[in-house]
């Protein structure tokens, strides 16, 4: 998982510092630890995925070990350990979404993005991936986008259709 | 028309605002609670009103709060838990997206009543959107003085927070919420110490759900005895369910607790029946971890009598015959679902989300979903099917938290009832590739003397 080549410097923003100012301020004194998970979010929506590097920098912020925020990272599925597309498309995979075509879109996406689970569409655009239950079962299929975490419901493959369509000429 | 306490005013426009949720009546409760009862007639008054736990495990609220420890000087903490992660389950979304109030009311008048000064609302990252919704509801709640410093001039102060989890189901746990809450993976702790002694950074803790606090306002609006009054024997109250699967009409509904089953599903007031005129194969009444029944023992309990929406009813039987209330997600398969299938799709999903702390579960959930895969897929063997059978008994009850049973029950209640649909994906391996087993024998209403019950 924490490859070498992915080494590359990172620095991060002033207001990404003032966020993590804010956070840290809801914990109890010395609990600052709290603020790692809402932390490596504001971080994953400004670089797009979490490096090494970038993890260490959280380390350092937080005065931890590195270990502490590389074990969090790796736990937690929301967070991505590589880079993905600038859109990643998460959708729902589990029992009462299939029930009702989860699976057809899944397949529809692999075949009109032309990638697989986990890949990156050669202009960068574009990945996706099957998650598990995301608390929308009646309105399903469902899919979302981060880093917003923009919904969609009741997805059809037009729908999905539509919805490349509009962020690819976004 | 069934009464709504949490859902009365969700379609009024403008209700996730604080002035319309105001205006329909809204902080009455904490106005209430802060200037005329003191902390202990609070929780005094959700004794009373037989409310149980809404997150799953049904425990009585009241009672979880009475046990908390108050050491002096030493911090108290209230964590709602919004991590709603469970398959079947998506009743807090909907409460915190259209009527967020209810839940920092609620938040509010439960935090004075357990001598909290700092809450957190946990919720799961995903819910980004919610967060949002959630912290705008605090800001203006902060505004107008019910938030923040000397609440309504009660000198009682309190700050709460929103705090996103990273996505991972086990963070519903309670423990494996308050690690997370302090920085940590989410593994459960081990227990006791139990967090009304030692939770979040060892001090003493509650941890309820979203709706179980949200329904502390009308509870303290209308007084525990009215509220006792609703529903039916220990199941008081009202009761949101989140319907999924092939019905006409899936969402959330809040029901009194003690409605039939059957009217449930076939009711045009809830789910209008099942969808494209196919008729029901079987439900999960309570989220993805409590058994799955057939039609037959869905509607009726196996002497005849109708199931109720309700914790005795759902449980009736026990695992031979019966389900259980947990989440309230409510799951309806069609004629044309395949229950190996669906079997197979949710041992994925619980050995996905093992925390793999113990062997039981972490290894247990990873041959389940290998060996239904091999079935689903058309190379199982008949064998197979005690060994999951077998597999599933060795991970109930050999766990640190309930992840296990809950991983393990699906499975079993899909064997003892469905058993001859996993023996036709042996003997039909071709078919079961290209066709569903159908409905065979499950059909509602069938005679109490078809009924098979294996176990
Ligand atoms: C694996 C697992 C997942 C759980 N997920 C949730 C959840 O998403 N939301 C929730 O409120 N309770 C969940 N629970 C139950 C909590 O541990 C706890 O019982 C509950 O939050 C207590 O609140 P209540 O008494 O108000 O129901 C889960 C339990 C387990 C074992
Ligand atoms: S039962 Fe499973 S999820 Fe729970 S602590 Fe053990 S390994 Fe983790
Ligand atoms: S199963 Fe897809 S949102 Fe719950």
């Amino acid at each position: 998982m924490l490859k070498v080549e992915e080494q590359q410097p990172v620095e991060f923003s002033p207001s990404l510092l003032e966020k993590f100012g804010e956070i840290v301020k809801r914990y109890p004194e010395g609990k600052h630890k709290s603020g790692l998970l809402p932390i490596l979010h504001e971080t994953q929506a400004e670089l797009g995925w979490l490096s090494t590097n970038a993890m260490d920098k959280i380390a350092a912020y937080l005065d931890i070990q590195d270990i502490e925020v590389y074990e969090v990272a790796s736990f937690y599925s929301m967070y991505f350990l590589k880079p993905q597309g600038k859109y990643v498309m998460e959708v729902c995979r589990t029992g009462p979404c299939c029930l009702v075509g989860a699976e057809n879109i899944m397949i529809h996406l692999e075949q009109s993005l032309g990638v697989k689970e986990g890949e990156v569409t050669s202009d960068g655009l574009f990945s996706w991936r099957g998650v598990e239950c995301l608390a929308a079962c009646g309105y399903g299929p469902v899919l979302q986008i981060g880093p917003e975490y923009t919904f969609y419901e009741n997805l059809n493959e037009q729908k999905v259709d539509e919805l490349i369509y509009d962020l690819r000429n976004k | 028309m069934g009464r709504k306490l949490l859902l009365e005013h969700i379609h009024v426009p403008g209700i996730n605002t604080l002035e319309v949720y105001r205006q329909k009546g809204g902080y009455r409760a904490l106005e209430k609670a802060i200037k005329t009862l003191t902390p202990d007639e609070v929780v005094e008054e959700v004794k009373k009103s037989g409310l149980r736990g809404r997150g799953g495990a049904g425990f009585p609220t009241g009672m979880k709060w009475s046990f908390l420890a108050k050491p002096e000087r030493v911090a108290r903490y209230l964590v709602c838990n919004a991590d709603e992660s469970e398959p079947g389950t998506f009743k807090d979304r909907y409460l915190m997206t259209y009527i967020p109030h209810a839940l920092i009311e609620g938040m509010i008048v439960s935090s004075y009543a357990l001598g909290a000064n700092t809450s957190y609302i946990y919720v799961r990252g995903e819910m980004m959107p919610q967060i949002r919704i959630l912290e705008k509801a605090i800001a203006e709640a902060k505004n107008a003085g019910l938030l923040g410093k000397n609440i309504l001039g009660s000198g009682y102060d309190l700050e709460l927070y929103v705090q996103p989890g990273g996505g991972a189901y086990i963070c519903g746990e309670e423990t494996a919420l308050l690690e997370s809450l302090e920085g940590k993976r989410g593994n459960p702790r081990i227990k006791p110490p139990f967090p009304a002694i030692a939770g979040l950074y060892g001090c003493p803790t509650v941890v309820n759900n979203v709706e179980s606090i949200a329904a502390v306002v009308p509870i303290i609006n209308n007084g525990g005895e009215e509220y006792a009054k609703i529903g039916i024997g220990r199941s008081t109250g009202t009761k949101l369910i989140s319907a999924s699967g092939n019905i006409v009409k899936p969402g959330v509904y809040e029901i009194e607790l003690g409605l039939p089953v059957e009217e449930f599903i076939y009711s045009d007031e809830w789910c209008g029946g099942i969808a494209n005129g196919k008729q029901l194969k079987a439900t999960v009444a309570g989220g993805s971890s409590v058994p799955i029944l057939p039609a037959n023992l869905s509607l009726k309990l196996a002497n005849g009598d109708p199931r109720l929406m309700s914790y005795e009813s759902l449980s009736e039987g026990g695992f031979a015959t019966g389900s259980m209330m947990g989440s309230g997600g409510f799951i309806a398969f069609d004629e044309d679902q395949c229950i190996v299938r669906n079997t197979w799709n949710f041992a994925r999903f619980y050995h996905h989300e093992s925390c793999g702390q113990c062997s039981p579960c972490r290894e247990g959930t990873g041959w389940m979903e290998k060996v239904l895969h091999r079935l689903e897929y058309g190379h199982g063997k008949m064998s197979d099917i005690d060994l999951l059978v077998n597999v599933a008994k060795n991970i109930e009850g050999n766990t640190i938290c309930p992840l296990g049973d809950a991983a393990a029950w699906p499975v079993a209640s899909a064997i003892r009832h469905f058993r001859d649909e996993f023996e036709w994906h042996v003997k039909e391996p071709a078919k079961a590739l290209n066709i569903n087993y159908g409905l065979a024998n499950y059909a509602a209403p069938i005679a109490k003397a078809e009924v098979t019950i294996g176990n």
